[in-house]
């Protein structure tokens, strides 16, 4: 137990330090990356709490899709550090209020912190046991019954935001060329090739 | 003591022991297949390949490695420094951090975890960072193209590589490797291996790995021709082998999974007995040297995508062919009951 101890600590502090390097950092592709040690390590901590399937697909979503994504645009944007830092003071009220505010809601929604019935007597008689079967199995026998509903709803949240963005970004340029994969795969050498024979001295 | 020895100590020495055994035995076998990949090359261009250290040209590899270590670094003074050394070693440790879950033997992996498939897509969705952060840190114009193609292109072959995944573990209804080689033993031997039933997903798969570890005809991350090295234009010595040895790293556990998702693993190809006297880490071992000759004949004979081609083949022809097979592999299994209990 010390060792899984040792770990959690480990992991905990490294996150948190991470987490505040993300907001500290001056350079924003640090920030980006401090990120991802921060996701990283918050896998961990799902990985010490017996939930691996979470902590890999936190890892693939999050870490190999999201933040790349990330990183790409935020290594793209040409910005002037020394310039953006130049005005942090004239800001600092204003984002003093918005975290002022933020903290006090948390602070009320935590203070009326109710656990659901249902919920304390789901953990004291588990679904099925832990130890039979995998965390793995345990997630898609409830994720695909009782929150089958849920489920399906995230997939259409999803859905929707992906063809907002797609329709949002795509323009049709009038000038630019388009290929035609099936014109070209279709092509055959005589549409394109004519062989002419030529006598000496004509031309053609 | 005693008890603080055997609880803690001893398991620490022997996962020390298991991964040093298994490192060696990779690199050893790495300096070969690079040998191996330079040979088939040339013999395809019938040129003779390193042919100069050693007989046959065998010490070649050892040679490299002596002459990468031995210079001197450069370090770009635009560079960004702690970005630009950590580059390298992010690509290599997360490409040997995948072998920690791959059997190669009844029993022989150093970490049997329940969700061993996932770890090792986890592993290899995060290789692309060893490029994007050394083509963001070179503070170059060609590095910086690089990581940005780089990004785009491993990205969109992780999707289908995803979908191809999925289809195996339906029929194989466990995401434990070993337990995806076992679901594939029987009396039918090679031809019980998913790479048959699931033939099309094979041939996606080795396509999408050729794209995931940037290898030819999807090598635009280091197009010679167009980008001088890519993102590893600024590196020499060490932090550039480190580049290469995770690329190879890579390259290798590509055809492992390869070789365990669909060509039977550690399985002899007829269950009868002169094969199954021959111990299972050499079918391993032999399964993937065939995966690694068939990649380097890719690099021989196929001449290089274009990007928006590659960009087409992954989100238009793959990513619709493999989601519906997930659909139809998964309708097949649950209708004709064959689906794993």
């Amino acid at each position: 137990m010390t060792v899984a101890a040792l770990f959690f600590y480990l992991f905990a502090a490294v996150t948190v330090a991470s987490a505040f390097m993300v907001i500290a950092a001056k350079n924003p592709v640090h920030s980006v990356l401090f990120l991802i040690l921060a996701f990283v390590n918050a896998a961990g901590l799902f990985l010490l709490l017996g939930a691996e399937f979470l902590a890999m697909i936190l890892v693939v979503v999050y870490v190999g899709a999201v933040a790349v994504l990330f990183l790409f645009v935020v290594m793209m944007l040409d910005v002037d550090f020394t310039e953006m830092r130049q005005g942090f003071l004239q800001y600092l009220p204003v984002g003093a209020l918005v975290g002022l505010i933020f903290l006090v809601e948390l602070v009320l929604v935590v203070g009326v912190w109710a656990t659901s019935p249902a919920l304390v007597r789901a953990a004291e008689a588990p679904l099925v046991s832990a130890d039979r079967i995998t965390n793995t199995e345990a997630i898609g026998r409830v994720l695909y019954t009782t929150y089958i509903h849920y489920f399906q709803l995230a997939g259409i949240v999803l859905l929707v935001a992906m063809i907002g963005a797609i329709v949002l970004t795509l323009r049709h340029k009038p000038n630019v060329k388009r290929q035609d994969i099936a014109a070209q795969v279709g092509r055959r050498v005589a549409d394109a090739v004519e062989v002419v024979k030529v006598k000496p001295g004509q031309g053609i | 003591m005693n008890q603080f020895f055997f609880d803690y100590v001893l398991p620490v020495l022997i996962i020390v022991g298991q991964s040093l055994a298994l490192l060696v035995a990779l690199l050893v076998l790495i300096a070969y297949y690079l040998l191996a990949d330079r040979k088939i090359w040339a013999a395809v261009q019938l040129r003779r390949g390193p042919n100069v250290v050693g007989p046959w040209g065998l010490l070649q590899s050892f040679a490299d490695l002596l002459k990468f270590v031995l210079k001197e670094p450069v370090i770009p003074s635009g560079s960004n420094k702690g970005v630009f050394l950590l580059a390298p070693l992010v690509s290599c440790v997360l490409a040997l951090a995948a072998w920690a879950v791959i059997p190669v033997h009844p029993g022989w992996v150093i970490a049997d975890i329940n969700v061993g498939i996932l770890y090792i897509f986890a592993i290899s969705s995060l290789g692309v960072y060893g490029i994007i952060m050394a083509g963001w840190a070179s503070n170059s114009k060609y590095p910086f193209l690089a990581a940005l193609r780089s990004a785009a292109q491993m990205v969109s072959y992780e999707v289908s590589i995803g979908f191809v995944i999925i289809t195996v573990l339906l029929c194989a209804g466990s995401l434990n490797l070993s337990k995806i080689v076992e679901a594939q033993s029987g009396s039918l031997g090679l031809f019980q291996w998913y790479w048959l039933p699931l033939l099309p997903m094979f041939v996606i798969f080795f396509v999408s790995a050729l794209a995931e570890t940037n290898r030819p005809p999807f090598d635009l991350v280091e197009a010679e021709s167009e980008l001088v090295a890519g993102f590893m234009v600024e590196y020499s010595s060490t932090p550039y082998l480190l580049f290469m040895l995770g690329e190879y790293v890579a390259i290798m556990s590509m055809c492992a999974l390869g070789t365990i998702l669909f060509l039977g693993g550690w399985l002899p190809p007829f269950p009868v007995a002169p094969f199954t006297w021959i111990p299972g880490v050499v079918w391993f071992v032999l399964k993937v040297s065939f995966l690694f000759f068939l990649f380097a004949m890719a690099k021989a004979m196929v001449p290089r995508y274009r990007y928006d081609q590659l960009m087409r083949l992954g989100w238009k022809v793959f990513l619709p062919i493999t989601l519906v097979m997930v659909v139809v592999v998964a309708g097949v299994l649950q209708y004709t009951g064959l689906a794993p209990k």
